[in-house]
């Protein structure tokens, strides 16, 4: 475990001794030649590489985006991923989970049969939370992200909304352009004189070269410069209220499966709250003509919500750490940004941890991926044992309020 | 006639009261209700959905030429992907499976009762209130953390004291799933234990026993139902634990009697398919969902099992 810890510092700060050595190497060597020479050329090409490698190297770990080389990765996306993930699952499972335990809980039947079918459900929730989380991964593939393969492919799929697309080309002088288009299928006819807008949002005038035209000379022309048969690839750009059916990889699909998997932990762990709040508190409440609904919002909820909310913040890091189901939903995904809406591919910690893992380790190199696992794992566990002191603090409330 | 004008009047105090409609209360309750039964309702959906889904999607695979049911539950290799004859024969992944769990559970069983003991009869409370948070913080580390602790401590720890274990092995995956699985074991465990009453535990010292005699020759026996319902739920967790095998465990669906190998376990088999694309629907995928729903058969039993043993034990203390 001590070794764990070790190799994930060292992730927080990766060791440079190499790349200090080739520098100041370079340093040496470049004194001793030609300030023209091609050897300086290179050596000083060779310099600002290593500098910007540098560079990245120091960027915050926490910040930084995967990348192929060990020293240049950190957890940036995936740790905003995982926030996003367990957040869209809290605000699933909260209302479910305690409407479930309550319902279960304080509206207890006094018909026979209904009794029976109150114990059923008691004991289908029960078996729900043994259920292995992988096949909630199955579920949720299936039902949530291709819906049954019903509404088409997450790729073409069969409803859409808050999605523009646009066409991009890349003009004669090496410019890229987008032309907006209504639909994914749609290629605009070019014609001389349109818009279209430039990477940074402004928009110019495009010049199409058909084939009767001479071929632009002067550089201006040439950035606007299009051919009449060019072809670009679509460009989807997602309104932060975007949605389609079926869900796919996105968030949205993965809060949902992570949601069936922690609400039977929830139901379980409401209903022991509701079940520590004294018998008297609702008969007192009861004798005061409140129905049963004032009942429980009035009293009963109030009372165990410290009990609620330690529940419900153990099932919260309980989401965090769960990989398995959501390997089933998106699998690996290498991306450089945290999710930007609830349709955004994403990934999260325990993923990126289980891909590091899985790299190959060169014994060779000092820093390898399992360092950056190692760091990643540091910073999983550090945000589970904050999670988890709240709520041993929050426990502790709960006890002393209630005896 | 003035008495019967009085009979059918309300009091002087309540005819200047203007009293509210209990409509609106009534609706509003009959409202909360049904969306209150509606969330319940889901939890059903949610068990009929998986059952439907892999019962439906199962018979789909066998309906493919490349499968049958008898070769499924009678075959001897799995090979979903390699040459030309895809074979799907369960038999080699509930091998791993099997090697695994067991392997778990005596890491966990031992370890977990003996925990378990020590907390409910020997530790001072003041101890005991120190080591179950920590017992409950050990059950959330998530599992790849146990995964790569497998692959980085256990595995290396293992070839150092002279075990010839593989890169990847059933082992090293069972010692890091039976550490995952102790807490479970231990809390449940000590459930039933402190379930077990005094009188019992008093009869016993009466009749002379020592510390020892009691706990291991009174509570334990007494609590027995309780601690096997603890090792079926475990082991139902340890059967459907993905993340550490598909981790250290390895990919090759073997089935063997060395658990030193590489093997591949059922949420294994499961992980590493769906890694891939899952817009693919070749019979690879739907081989998923068949092994799901033997997966699926057999925890539900475990835990039904176990909690139908639990519910039996707790009520004959009660």
């Amino acid at each position: 475990m001590l070794s764990i810890f070790y190799q994930g510092m060292l992730a927080f700060n990766p060791p440079q001794d190499e790349i200090v050595a080739e520098l100041s190497e370079i340093k040496s060597k470049l004194a001793n030649v030609a300030a023209d020479s091609s050897d300086a050329q290179d050596l000083t090409v060779r310099q600002l590489e290593l500098r910007e490698l540098q560079e990245t190297i120091d960027k915050s770990f926490l910040s930084k985006p995967p990348a192929p080389s060990a020293r240049e990765a950190g957890i940036g996306p995936a740790l905003m991923g995982s926030i996003w993930v367990c957040a869209g699952c809290t605000a699933f499972f909260l209302p479910l989970g305690v409407g479930t335990a309550i319902f279960l809980e304080e509206f207890k039947p006094r018909n026979k049969f209904l009794r029976w079918l109150s114990d059923m459900l008691q004991l289908n929730i029960n078996n729900l939370a043994g259920v292995p989380s992988i096949v909630y991964g199955i579920l949720g593939m299936t039902v949530f992200a291709t819906m049954f393969g019903l509404f088409g492919s997450p790729n073409e799929p069969f409803f859409e909304l808050g999605t523009k697309f646009k066409r991009q080309y890349v003009t004669e002088g090496m410019q890229v352009v987008f032309v907006p288009v209504a639909d994914r299928d749609e290629t605009p006819t070019l014609v001389d004189g349109m818009t279209a807008l430039k990477s940074d949002g402004s928009e110019v005038k495009l010049n199409i070269i058909g084939d009767d035209d001479d071929f632009p000379e002067d550089d201006a022309t040439l950035a606007v410069s299009l051919f009449s048969d060019s072809d670009g690839g679509v460009v989807a750009e997602n309104a932060w209220y975007s949605f389609r059916l079926p869900f796919g990889r996105s968030v949205l699909a993965a809060s949902m499966t992570l949601m069936l998997v922690i609400l039977p932990v929830v139901i379980i762990s409401t209903q022991e709250a509701l079940r520590a709040v004294p018998m008297s508190l609702r008969q007192g409440a009861q004798g005061l003509g409140c129905t049963p609904w004032q009942t429980v919002r009035n009293v009963t909820l109030p009372a165990a919500i410290p009990g609620i909310m330690t529940g419900c913040i153990l099932s919260m890091s309980r989401a965090i750490g769960e990989a398995a189901p959501i390997l089933m939903i998106s699998g690996i995904v290498a991306i450089s940004m945290g999710p930007q809406h609830l349709m955004d591919d994403f990934s999260i910690l325990p993923l990126q941890i289980y891909y590091w893992a899985g790299q190959p380790v060169n014994d060779a190199d000092p820093f390898n991926f399992q360092h950056v696992a190692a760091g990643a794992i540091i910073v999983l566990l550090l945000v589970l044992f904050a999670f988890n002191s709240v709520a041993i603090v929050l426990r502790q409330i709960a006890q002393k309020r209630l005896s | 006639m003035a008495v019967a004008d009085t009979a059918n009047q309300k009091p002087a105090v309540l005819q200047r009261r203007q009293f509210r409609s209990l409509a609106t209360t009534r609706f509003r309750e009959w409202f909360i209700l049904a969306a209150l039964a509606c969330c319940t309702a889901f939890t059903l959906l949610i068990t009929v959905t998986i059952v439907c889904l892999l019962v439906g999607q199962t018979i789909q695979f066998f309906s493919m030429p490349e499968t049958s049911i008898s070769d499924f539950l009678f075959g001897l290799t799995w090979s979903p992907t390699l040459g030309n004859e895809k074979l799907f024969g369960i038999w080699p992944l509930i091998c791993g499976t099997m090697w695994v769990t067991v392997i778990a559970m005596c890491v966990a069983l031992p370890l977990g009762l003996v925990t378990a003991i020590y907390l409910s009869e020997y530790a001072p409370k003041r101890l005991r209130n120190v080591l179950k948070p920590i017992l409950e913080l050990l059950a959330g580390i998530p599992t790849v953390v146990y995964g790569f602790f497998a692959l980085v401590v256990i595995t290396p720890a293992l070839q150092a004291i002279g075990i010839q274990v593989d890169f990847y092995n059933a082992v090293s995956a069972g010692i890091a799933v039976g550490i995952l699985c102790l807490p479970t074991v231990a809390s449940l465990s000590e459930d039933a234990l402190q379930a077990v009453p005094r009188r019992l535990r008093e009869a016993a010292y009466g009749l002379g026993g020592t510390k020892f005699d009691v706990s291991l020759k009174v509570v334990v026996p007494a609590a027995l139902s309780g601690i096997i319902s603890a090792f079926l739920l475990a082991a139902a967790r340890a059967i459907g634990e993905t993340m550490i095998v598909a981790m250290a465990a390895g990919a090759l669906a073997n089935l063997t009697i060395d658990p030193r190998q590489q093997i591949q376990t059922m949420t294994g088999h499961m992980a590493s398919t769906a890694t891939g694309d899952i817009s693919n629907f070749d019979v690879r995928y739907y081989s998923i969902y068949a092994v799901a729903l033997v997966l699926f058969f057999i925890t539900l039993t475990l835990t039904v099992i176990g909690n139908v043993v639990r519910r039996r034990f707790q009520e004959a203390y009660d």
